[in-house]
């Protein structure tokens, strides 16, 4: 009898240490979020700039989308594929414009998406709310691959999806990257007109993505 | 004739100098729309929008004065009038 009220009380014991543990690892360890880059407001945005004479040329594109998944405990471990529309570049001149999506540049008809795909994060440093790291992924244009380490910002912005998208909760994640690339080394044009559109490409991108809760 | 092109290029230079000027004097590429920047207060992203909008540059310019030219020439390729014998 005695033996069998230790034994419940051993039982009962044990579930609780378990469920304490369980808690603890779940409120100690955030697990990772995705993050959805397609902006209801419009405001993601990468951009482009290359030298011309006269006046460099500057373009947006507003067409963003993609996924990364972050964890606020282990941004190392971030990974995620960003996609640019390209038919949703855009220049202030129609005329450049048209030339920029024929298939004497991007060939926006064929090659309907840039795409950024990370594989590795390397220096990652946090301070706060924000990470700097150097994200090594591959950077497809104009069916051209190859393997670039570009340096982001990372700015986690606990709780405010609510205060950008109204009655939603959840999270917001800011990245920000600048970097350079060849047209030469994507076909576009290779090695022809460099006189008139330089080779280096300057990109900037500047977008928010949510994981509503 | 001759003075009809000489005054029709002069006007095209004209116009087209007051209407570059007039807009702003843009001394880069002719725009068809003009880039507005707004800044979301949440994430602090500046973002891009295109409004339509005609702002002349360097070569509209360029193609006003090329016109000109052109009449000018034209204008001295036309043969004087020949006077009629007793005028």
């Amino acid at each position: 009898m005695i033996e069998l009220r230790f034994l419940h009380t051993h039982m009962k014991t044990t579930i609780i240490i378990a469920i304490a543990l369980v808690a603890f690892a779940g409120a100690g360890l955030a697990a990772p979020e995705t993050f959805d880059f397609k902006d209801p407001k419009g405001v993601n945005n990468a951009g482009f700039r290359v030298d011309a004479p006269l006046e460099a040329v500057n373009g947006n594109a507003d067409g963003i989308s993609g996924t990364v998944t972050f964890d606020s405990e282990n941004p190392a471990a971030t990974q995620g594929k960003i996609i640019v529309a390209s038919a949703s570049l855009m220049v202030p001149n129609s005329m450049q414009q048209h030339h920029l999506h024929s298939d004497m540049w991007l060939d926006v008809a064929k090659y309907p998406e840039i795409t950024f795909e990370s594989k590795a994060f390397k220096n990652v440093k946090t301070e706060g709310n924000v990470t700097t790291a150097e994200v090594v992924g591959n950077f497809t244009l104009k069916g051209v691959s190859k393997e670039l380490t570009v340096p982001v910002k990372l700015t986690y912005l606990k709780d405010k999806l609510g205060a950008r998208v109204p009655k939603m909760k959840g999270d917001l994640l800011v990245i920000r990257s600048n970097f350079s690339i060849k047209r030469s080394d994507f076909n576009i044009q290779a090695h022809q007109m460099e006189d008139k559109v330089s080779d280096d490409i300057d990109l900037t991108l500047s977008i928010a993505g949510a994981a509503a809760k | 004739m001759k003075r009809t092109l000489r005054i029709v290029a002069a006007a095209i230079v004209l116009a087209a100098a007051t209407f570059w000027a007039a807009s702003g004097a843009n001394r880069g590429w002719t725009k068809t729309s003009v880039p507005t920047k707004t800044v979301d207060d949440v994430t602090g992203i500046e973002g891009v929008t295109y409004t339509r909008k005609f702002v002349p540059g360097l070569d509209f310019l360029a193609l006003g004065v090329l016109g000109a030219v052109f009449l000018a020439g034209v204008s001295f390729l036309i043969p004087k009038k020949q006077l009629e014998p007793g005028q």
